[in-house]
């Protein structure tokens, strides 16, 4: 059902002089969704935002964006939207209340709204205190929470936020995460760019997985993991000795045959459930005692490996190139 | 978009680049001691050795100076607009419901309240320094419009040239390459029959000898002939040629 769905790409192409930065993705969020674009710098992410903003025409393909077409309805589109990027867009010459009011006044909301809305918004984001400050004299991470309710400052149903954590330490990328999440609690429909794992397995709903331009995986951060081979049994054996009658044992719970390095036994499991209970009660039959069994998960990073063939911090480095 | 959402813009936009010169006033510099600078050295430094007949120096001088420091007023257009740029304010300005041109009218407009301050403050110098007025208020008047729309038309070509430049440093120096030649040969400083033929004849239908010609007449009483009209029109012209590129420009413009 087209009509459910905030965010919908087909074939987006668009090439900037010989780099085809986006060669024909397809995307779709679901209203009150999250979905994140995952794939190292040069992979496409931040041309499909611009694109989806209004900041670019595509060379071919089509999208809408809360039910309006990027190119025949941009102007329309463009109240409905929040743009917060890797750049930290605020004027640094001014303070944090103007940012927001000059912003809320661009949005042309009515009389005085821009100016209850910068107050709300200010107190929200933990910068009340810093609200008649320039922001030249705001850290990395106050820069990047005024940019955010900037993009808020309207109430805007579908959100974008390109890379918003790049470059932040560790506790405010945390804190923005929370900020995130608390407007997504609200129903806003976000779509999210990044070439951290751990954030996309934490805030999408879907992710689509770009590299080179095109969408090579696409789903919840569950399915790209089954995707690479599900769960996982690492059982530590009380003896080397006794790999044999263990792989005996295991094999017909195995996914695959099981692989046996220095005691430390690996299988991938046909099924999540009870598989633990399995294994103990096998290895117990055969005799085959255990020092300690884990049941593991791929992450992202086995994801994007599996998938491109290389690792996302090498495409990174690649990409950076391309800029 | 209606045409009072788009001035309403404007003015939002405006104001910010007016607040932007109240809170770093070492910008204001430009638009006041720099021109007070360049009055004061041509007239006690170059003014004795140049020969203007028919009138005083400081009186050949004041309109020639007062155009060429008008024609560069629209620098901090070129710099802020480069500045937006590099800082990712244009992506965020063009993804907003808001006029697609209030961007540069509201700096270009700016630019109007900068300029006017560089003109009190030059007559000012200028008057202490020994130039007066010889001329009905109505032609005073008419040359201060004048003044301020020249200024207005290169704040377009400063917009179309932040637009284009790699950074603010670069937007800076390439403005003052294009301005400085224009601006020096023209009669603004030296009478043009004492230059060499080529300048002269490029000099004689160089925009900026049209202007200080057309403020020499109006603020010193000598006969116009049609500089006056002739310098609205180069004005007009500069700016619709400038702004028609400027917007398209910027319609395109993206982070660098």
């Amino acid at each position: 059902m087209a009509g459910d769905l905030a965010i919908e790409a087909e074939g987006l192409r668009k090439a900037y002089k010989d780099v085809q930065a986006l060669d024909g993705i397809d995307l779709g969020a679901p209203a009150g969704s999250v979905l994140g674009l995952l794939g190292p710098n040069g992979a496409g992410k931040t041309t499909a935002v611009r694109i989806l903003t209004t900041l670019l025409p595509p060379d071919g393909g089509s999208a809408r964006v809360a039910g309006l077409d990027v190119v025949t309805e941009a102007a329309d589109l463009r109240s409905h939207i929040g743009l917060a990027g890797q750049y930290a867009a605020v004027d640094e010459h001014m303070t944090g209340k103007e940012n927001l009011e000059m912003v809320g006044q661009l949005y042309h909301l009515p009389k005085g709204e821009p100016q209850s809305r910068a107050a709300e918004l200010l107190d929200r984001f933990d910068l009340a205190a810093a609200a008649d400050r320039l922001v030249k004299t705001y850290s990395g991470g106050m820069r990047r929470r005024l940019d955010l309710a900037a993009a808020l400052v309207a109430r805007p149903p579908v959100l974008f936020l390109d890379e918003p954590t790049t470059g932040l330490d560790p506790r405010s990328r945390i804190d923005l995460w929370e900020t995130i999440e608390g407007r997504v609690a609200e129903g806003t429909t976000v779509l999210l760019t990044t070439q951290y794992l751990d954030e996309a397995d934490r805030l999408a709903d879907r992710i689509a997985v770009i590299d080179r331009g095109q969408v090579i995986a696409e789903g919840t951060s569950d399915e790209l993991k089954d995707q690479v081979g599900g769960e996982r049994l690492d059982i530590t054996l009380e003896s080397k000795d006794e790999a044999e009658q263990a792989i005996a044992a295991l094999t017909p719970i195995a996914a695959e045959p099981p692989a046996i390095s220095d005691g430390l036994l690996r299988m991938p499991v046909r099924e999540r459930k009870g598989a633990i209970a399995d294994a103990v009660r096998r290895l117990n039959e055969a005799g085959v005692g255990i020092d300690d069994i884990s049941l593991s998960r791929p992450t992202l990073d086995d994801v994007f490996l599996n998938l491109t063939g290389h690792a996302a911090e090498d495409a990174e480095a690649e990409g950076k190139e391309e800029r | 978009m209606s045409f009072g959402a788009s001035f309403s813009d404007t003015l939002v936009l405006a104001r910010r680049a007016v607040m932007r010169i109240v809170r770093a006033p070492d910008l204001l510099l430009a638009y006041t001691v720099q021109p007070i600078m360049f009055v004061l050295l041509f007239v006690y430094v170059f003014g004795g050795a140049i020969r203007t007949p028919g009138f005083e120096y400081v009186d050949f001088l004041i309109p020639g100076i007062l155009v060429q420091t008008l024609s560069f007023g629209g620098f901090a257009t070129a710099l802020g607009l480069a500045e937006d740029l590099k800082k990712g304010l244009v992506d965020r300005f063009r993804s907003l419901p808001m006029s697609r041109s209030a961007v540069l009218t509201g700096r270009t407009l700016a630019d109007v309240a900068t300029n006017s301050l560089s003109i009190a403050v030059m007559l000012i110098v200028g008057v202490i320094a020994g130039f007066s007025f010889d001329a009905p208020l109505t032609h005073i008047l008419l040359g201060l419009v004048l003044l301020l729309t020249f200024g207005y038309a290169f704040s377009w070509v400063f917009a179309f040239i932040g637009l284009s430049s790699s950074s603010p440093e670069a937007a800076q120096s390439l403005g003052f390459i294009i301005l400085f030649p224009l601006s020096f040969i023209s009669s603004a400083f030296v009478p043009v029959d004492s230059m060499p033929a080529v300048l002269q004849a490029f000099a004689e239908i160089n925009p900026f000898t049209i202007a200080v010609d057309a403020i020499r007449a109006l603020f010193l009483g000598i006969p116009a002939g049609n500089n006056v009209w002739g310098a609205f029109a180069w004005s007009l012209g500069i700016a619709v040629v400038f702004s028609y590129l400027s917007v398209r420009r910027y319609k395109r413009a993206v982070v660098r």
